[in-house]
Formats: C-alpha cells, structure tokens, sequence
C-alpha cells in the first residue's frame, strides 16, 4: 500500500534498504544531507552530492537529471545520524529554470527494493525558491520514519545549507553547482519538461472518447509552461506540424554549457508542439499525427509508449475487420444453405436471385469494414512517418539517419528495438518491435528450416549464415545502446563457422575476449559465467553485495552461443540451462543460434530452455502474438541496409569508449 | 418498478424517457454523437437491526453485449474490460461501490466511431454480482452519458427496484449512419450477464 504523504505527514518505513526515486521533468540536483540529533550537519563529509556522490549507507547521482534513484541503507549510516534529508535544486548557470514555481511540481516516491513503494510526495506550491528539502527520513525511538517536508528555500543551496548549520554552506554550495556544470557538460540532452500536452491521451482517427478533452486542453497551451520551463528552444508554434519527413528542421540548439551538442539536429528535445486544436471533432478529419503524442516522463519513454500504442490500435483495428469479415461470410454461407434447402429455389431463377443477394450483401458489409480499416492504416501509416524518424537509437532501424550521428550514451535507454512487426493486410505498415532493457529473457535466433515458408526457401548453411549475422546485428545494437564498459559480450563459436558475421564484431575490439572455440572454450566460458551468476545470486540473497571480489565485471553480460550442441558435453548443457534461468535476474544472458532439430537427441530435457528465451529469426516468420487480441505476427529482423557501414562506424565509437575507460 | 426518472442531474438537461421511447443520438445541428458511456453508482445499504452501521458489500457489474444480426460477438464486462476491437471499454470493476455521492462507480465507454461494421446493437446491463436485490441497495442508478458533452441522456434509478438482481438497460443501435438509443429498463435476474441473454433477446 502506496502512502500519499501531504506536506507534514510522516508514515513508518518497513526497511532499511531503500530507492528513493525523483522525477521532475527538468534536470534537478538530488542530494542528500546528514543531520546529527541536533538536526546539524556537522560538516561538508555529511552531504552526499553530485561532487561526492557516496557515503556510508547513501548514493546519489554524480549528475543532474529529471529523473533520480537515490540508494539509502539506513543500517549503514553512522549511529550518530539521526536525520537524511533529500534536496533538489535547480541547477543554476545553464540558462535553465531558476525557480520551482516555473517547472513542474517534483515527485519523489520511497520504494522497497523490490520496487514496492512505501511513500510518495509531490512537492507542491512552490514559487521562486530553487532549493527544496523533499523528504526527511528520521530516526525516532530506534525506528525510521519518513516525512514529506516540501521547506524551499528562494536562496538556493547555500541557505538551504546554512539553514541546517553547516558553517561552509556557501563554498559547498559552489562546489555543487560546479560539479553539475561540468556534469552536464558530458550529458545527453536534457529530456523534455513535463506540459500538460505529456499527460494526453493517443489520438487516433476517431479516439472520440478524448477528443472534447484534447480538444480543451489544447486550445489554451499555458503560455507559462511552454516558455518559462523549456530549458531549450521554444517548441515551434502549434501553427508548424512537422511534415512527413519528422519535422521542420531545427537548427542546432544552443548547448547547454558543453561545447559538444548531443541533440539530432532534425528531432526536437523538447515537448511536441500540440497538434492543431480539435480536428477530430469534425467528422472525417484526420488529426495531425505528432512523434511523442503519449503519456511518458521524458521523450523517450513517450515514444516507447506511443510505438506500443501504435502496435494495440493496429492490432485492434484489423480485429475489428476481421471480426465484420468473418461474420459476412458465416451469414453468407446461412443465406446460401437456407437458399439451397429452400424447394422453391431449385426452380427457375429464385436460387441464383437468393444466391446474388447473399453474395452482395457480404460484399457490400466486407467493403465498408475494408473502408474503416483503409482510415485507420492511413493513419497508422502517417503516424509511422512522423514517429520513425524521431526515435532514438536503441529504438531506430539501422537505415535511421540517427545511427550516423551516432555518440555512446550516457544511460541505458529503457527498451530496444530487436525487429519489425506487420499483419497480412498491410505488409508495409510496419511496427517496431520494442523489448525493455535490461532483457527480461534472452534471445533465440532460429537457424532451423522448420518455421516460415522463406526459411524453407533457402540452405540450409546460407539460413544459418543468416541467423548468425542477425545475432551479431543484435548483438552490436545492445553494445551501442549501453553506457561505456555497461555490456559485455562473450562468444561461443566451437567450429568457427560464425567468424565471417562475427567479423564486424571481432575486428572492431568489442568483444571481451575472442570467441572461444573448440570444447575447451565451450567450458571455460560457460563456467566462468556460471560462476558469476552463483557469486552475483549469493551475495544477493545474503544481502551482502559489498562482498564481491573487486574484479567482477558489473557490466550486463551477453553469451552468444553458435553452433549448439557442438561443442556441448552434459555439463555444459547443464550449465547453458542454468544461465538461462536464473542469468537474467543478475544480468548474465543467453543468445542462442541455434536450429531446435540438431539439439533433438537431447529431448524434452531442453525444452524449458527453448521456451526461456524469445524466439526470433533470421528471416520473416509468424510466430510471434500481441498481447491483446492475439493475432499472429510477422516478425522481421532488423539488419542494416546492404553495403552500409553503419555497424562498422558504431561498432569502432563503442571500441574507442571502451578503451578510453579508466582501468 | 424501474422509475426512469427525468434526467436532471448535473451535466445538462436529460431527455425524460420512458420505458421502450426510443431516442436519436444525433446531435441537434447534425453533428453525429461519437461517444456514449454508461455510468453505475450505488453505496451499500446498511442493516437494519442491532448492529444498524454496519453495512454489507454490494458489487453491481455493468456489462456491455455487442450484437451483430442479433448474434452475441463480443462483450465487455469485468473480465474482459475492452472488445477485442478497442470500441469498448470497461473502467474496472468496482467490488463495493462508492459513497453514493452521485459518481459512477464503474463505466462503460463506447466510441460509437470505432464499433466494426458489422455490430448493429450494444446492450447495456447491470447485475447485481453479490446476488443483493436492488432493494438492498441506496443510491443506485444508471444512466447513459454523451461523453463528448458529459450531459446526460438517460438514467434509471434502481434502489427501491423491487425483488430483483438484473437490469436490461439501454441499447444502442445503428440507424441510418447514426446511432440510436433505446430506453428498455427490464428487470430480471442474473449474476452475470450470461444469467440475462434469454432476458435480452427479446429486446434485439
């Protein structure tokens, strides 16, 4: 059970561990301050910022960001705190918001590690301060409790500081904001801030349930929130939709105290301008598709959800057809029983006229469900045209211009793109296909002639050819997509037969090691990743995380396997199961390319493992269901246009990063 | 039984219906009504007796039958809360009512745009879920609601509504290229709506 603090109320915390976690729509500083029983800080050592983002039991972020996960243990805090407070503050000298009452209200929320939450505050009824105490976790009686404060301060950190009588409050306050500044300098572009526009509804054709609202919310845009709380430029005026091409062209944004500009120059950062007042009242009219027009906290997750938006009105839309089409033919077919049956048909012309009758009237019910389902595809398809072009890399197909202007993030985005999906009546209306990162499962790249007709097409060796390069296309998106040194990629190739689709891969220097080869590979890799998952799974279960060896690779780890069984003795086999079980959870996956038929002597035992990975394929197949009507999809791969380089050009800035990382 | 009553709660003037008057949703000056809801509210009533402030649960259910040539194809109720189509949509089940303030405590949401061209009529109904009759409950009502104006269009009263479980509503169906609503107001009974397609038929 969620407790909805207002301002002043406390509410008892369960446990020690916990996440607090900030979202507020702009960058923010998040810190946090230690106080004795006193409610004094004692020294500079007692506040935990982005210039010193550790202390014992406590962990912010070395960054300001619109969103925050703050790690407090408060078992491990000095027995001499008696009080943590959260703080947000704008960051000051980068041309952003100075003061709260421009941006929206901050949420915090404390949650379990198991992502339960406990407590949540947003901070409201702020104006000109820039500094805020968000929370206060204290200790009373031997048991923590957590308080929603909301105390803001209109002289920023330093007074803030001093208010809880740190004597160098001033220094420290310029200490923090220069560790930001500088912070910054190295960060992607700021995500967008929070408008009223971010909580609309998806409008589709006829989303008539929402048009009164949008229609409402979109003709007085505040002139507050569109101004005074974008940090970058004006959203271009409601009076300027982007074109098919995904928008006017921008020129390049101001950077925001960096010399470098992370930003796509055609895709806009900040929030969509709203579409064009109430077009969908009038009947017929087809709204202006917008990139981003979903709920979300930041452009990305908007996306995110606008693109599975995209996949459930699709997915409706041709339900609704067929459902009309197969009820045309089964009251067809009636009709034409019932004309058959019927003694006075069989003479003269009755029968045909009965026969015509039916036919037209399936005809005439097929043609008007066709209509609705032509509106809606059109739509999908303008929608596609505008949302395509916008989407970021670990969301983009590899001919996305964004893969050229390609830089090594700074987070891991939330989902990645593994493929296309599409339905038999528009083939080229194509739905991205988007998986949450971390993988929650591993992948399974199908090297077998048994599933779809265009696997029957083609070799067997220029199938498995195919699988293997679509695992290294795969494999060489979640490499770009992840921070620097964030993901690691082994490789099983006991014959060597994947060393030409690996080349990209190998000749690049992003992989750990080369790919292991021969039995003796095959174990070696396999144990030392199965020792990981054991050491990694022990040390959570003991809740003693701080004990790993200092050695341990904390990236995500990726196995890719060629060739399975070859090389495989029991153990391994044992070992494979195990990592595809229990891997995910602590980060260690599986992909497997691999045909189901040549690990057939091996039986039902392996079928759990099968079943644990998501299974995609070289080439298109139909495997694959949506999870509202069940329609059966078409699944592509995603693989970069012949002849480009793009992967290679990716590959050699990750290599770079990666050697450019401190040892 | 069923009081159907004048719609004057807050959202505009209602049309007074009688039981079986059939009304268009065409909107005055041609503008076709795209979106209907059905609302539910009810609080629970209390017992009477020694321990008089205590009160017993009440789930009423509002459910949503799509016909297509007076064939069930679809519907929408508390465990499948959108047709496979998208058209309708159920808010969720509501296990125990609200305060009786008037709010509805579950909801039907019909994009009468996006209904497939084949389904010709929606029923709407109300099932008492917890097998309480409408005497047991306080401040029940139903109503049909133009979702893009929010005024309301019909409503039912159903406390006081005698020894029954079950109500056949409303329908809407095609007319021409516009929708129409039909005021039924049956009473019967039934746990779900499966209990009430004999109940229904008749009404297609």
């Amino acid at each position: 059970m969620t407790a909805e603090l207002v301002r002043g109320q406390n509410h008892p915390l369960p446990q020690a561990r916990l996440e607090i976690r900030v979202s507020a729509g702009t960058p923010v500083v998040a810190g946090a301050t230690l106080c004795d029983e006193q409610g004094t800080v004692r020294g500079t050592e007692w506040v935990a910022h982005p210039g010193s983002p550790n202390l014992p039991g406590l962990e912010v972020s070395k960054q300001a960001a619109a969103d925050h996960r703050l790690a407090v243990d408060l078992e491990a805090l000095p027995e001499t705190v008696h009080r943590l407070n959260v703080l947000l503050a704008l960051p000051t000298g980068g041309g952003g918001p100075v003061r709260f009452g421009a941006v929206a209200a901050p949420f915090v929320s404390v949650t379990g590690l198991d992502g339960g939450e406990v407590a949540t505050y947003t901070v409201t009824g702020l104006d000109s301060e820039s500094a805020v105490v968000a929370l206060e976790l204290y200790r009373r009686q031997g048991v923590w409790k957590v308080r929603a404060v909301g105390q803001g301060y209109a002289g920023g950190l330093a007074d803030m500081l001093r208010d809880q009588g740190l004597p160098q409050a001033r220094e420290l306050a310029v200490t923090i904001q220069e560790a930001v500044s500088s912070g910054m300098a190295r960060a992607v572009a700021p995500p967008p801030p929070r408008t009223q526009d971010g909580d609309r509804a998806r409008r589709t054709t006829s989303r008539a349930a929402n048009a009164g609202r949008d229609a409402q919310s979109d003709a007085a845009p505040s002139p507050t929130t569109a101004s005074a709380a974008a940090p970058g430029p004006v959203p271009p005026a409601p009076t300027a939709p982007p074109g098919p091409d995904g928008g006017v062209p921008q020129p390049p944004q101001a950077p925001r105290g960096g010399p470098v500009d992370y930003a796509h120059p055609r895709r806009r950062n900040t929030a969509p301008p709203p579409p064009p007042a109430a077009p969908p009242a009038q009947p017929g009219g087809h709204p202006q598709p917008v990139a981003g027009d979903a709920t979300g906290w930041s452009m990305e997750e908007r996306l995110y959800n606008q693109v599975w938006g995209m996949f459930e009105d699709l997915a409706r839309t041709v339900a609704a057809y067929r459902s009309a089409v197969d009820f045309a033919e089964s009251r067809m077919e009636q009709e034409l029983d019932k004309a058959l049956s019927d003694p006075r048909s069989r003479i003269g012309t009755a029968g045909d006229n009965a026969r015509a009758a039916a036919q037209a009237k399936r005809d005439e019910l097929v043609g008007r469900a066709r209509e609705v389902l032509d509106r809606d595809l059109t739509q999908l398809a303008a929608e596609t045209g505008v949302v395509e072009p916008a989407l970021p890399p670990a969301f983009a197909s590899w001919d996305n211009p964004v893969w050229h202007g390609y830089r090594v993030p700074m987070e891991i985005p939330m989902a990645l793109r593994v493929g296309d999906l599409h339905l038999s009546e528009q083939p080229d209306l194509r739905i991205p296909m988007l998986v949450r990162l971390p993988l929650e499962r591993g992948l399974w790249i199908d090297s077998g002639r048994s599933g779809s007709g265009a696997a029957l097409m083609m070799e067997s060796d220029q199938l498995r050819a195919a699988a293997m390069e679509t695992a290294a296309a795969h494999a060489a998106r979640l490499l770009a997509v992840y921070p620097a040194g964030e993901f690691t990629v082994h490789v099983i190739d006991p014959a060597g037969t994947g060393a030409p689709a690996l080349a990209p891969l190998t000749e690049s220097g992003v992989l750990a090691a080369p790919p292991a080869a021969g039995a003796q590979g095959v174990t070696a890799v396999l144990a030392k990743l199965t020792q990981r998952v054991e050491l990694v799974q022990m040390a959570v279960r003991g809740g003693a995380t701080d004990s790993l060896p200092p050695d341990l690779d904390t990236a995500e780890q990726l196995l890719i396997v060629n060739d399975f069984p070859h090389g495989f003795d029991d153990r391994a086999v044992t070992q494979l199961r195990y990592l595809a079980d229990e891997g995910p959870s602590v980060g260690v996956h599986l992909m497997m390319v691999a045909d189901r038929a040549d690990a057939g002597a091996y039986g039902p035992v392996l079928d759990p493992l099968w079943r644990a990975l998501l299974r995609v394929t070289p080439v298109p197949d139909d495997h694959l269901i949506d999870p509202w009507v069940g329609h059966t999809w078409t699944y592509e791969p995603l693989l970069p246009p012949a002849g480009s380089r793009v992967v290679r050009q990716v590959l050699a800035q990750v290599a770079a990063a990666r050697r450019s990382l401190p040892r | 039984m069923v009081d159907v009553s004048k719609g004057s709660a807050p959202g505009g003037p209602g049309v007074n219906l009688t039981k079986g008057q059939a009304i268009s949703l065409e909107k005055k000056g041609g503008g076709t009504l795209t979106a209907v809801r059905m609302g539910l509210g009810w609080q629970a009533a209390p017992r009477r007796g020694l321990f008089g402030s205590r009160t017993r649960e009440v789930d009423l259910d509002a459910s949503a039958v799509l016909f297509a040539d007076k064939q069930p194809v679809d519907v929408v109720f508390f465990r499948h809360l959108v047709s496979d189509d998208g058209s309708v949509k159920h808010t969720g089940d509501n296990l125990v009512g609200g305060a009786g303030q008037g709010g509805d405590d579950e909801a039907i949401l019909v994009d009468l745009q996006r209904v497939p061209v084949h389904i010709d009529q929606i029923v709407f109904t109300v099932n008492s879920f917890t097998g309480q009759t409408f005497q047991e409950v306080q401040n029940a009502f139903c109503r049909i609601v133009d979702e893009t104006n929010g005024q309301e269009m019909a409503r039912y009263t159903l406390d006081g509504g005698g020894q029954y479980t079950a109500q056949i509503m409303a329908k809407v169906h095609r007319a021409g290229a516009g929708w129409q609503m039909t005021a039924i107001g049956t009473p019967a009974n039934g746990r779900t709506f499966q209990d009430l397609m004999p109940s229904i038929l008749p009404h297609l």
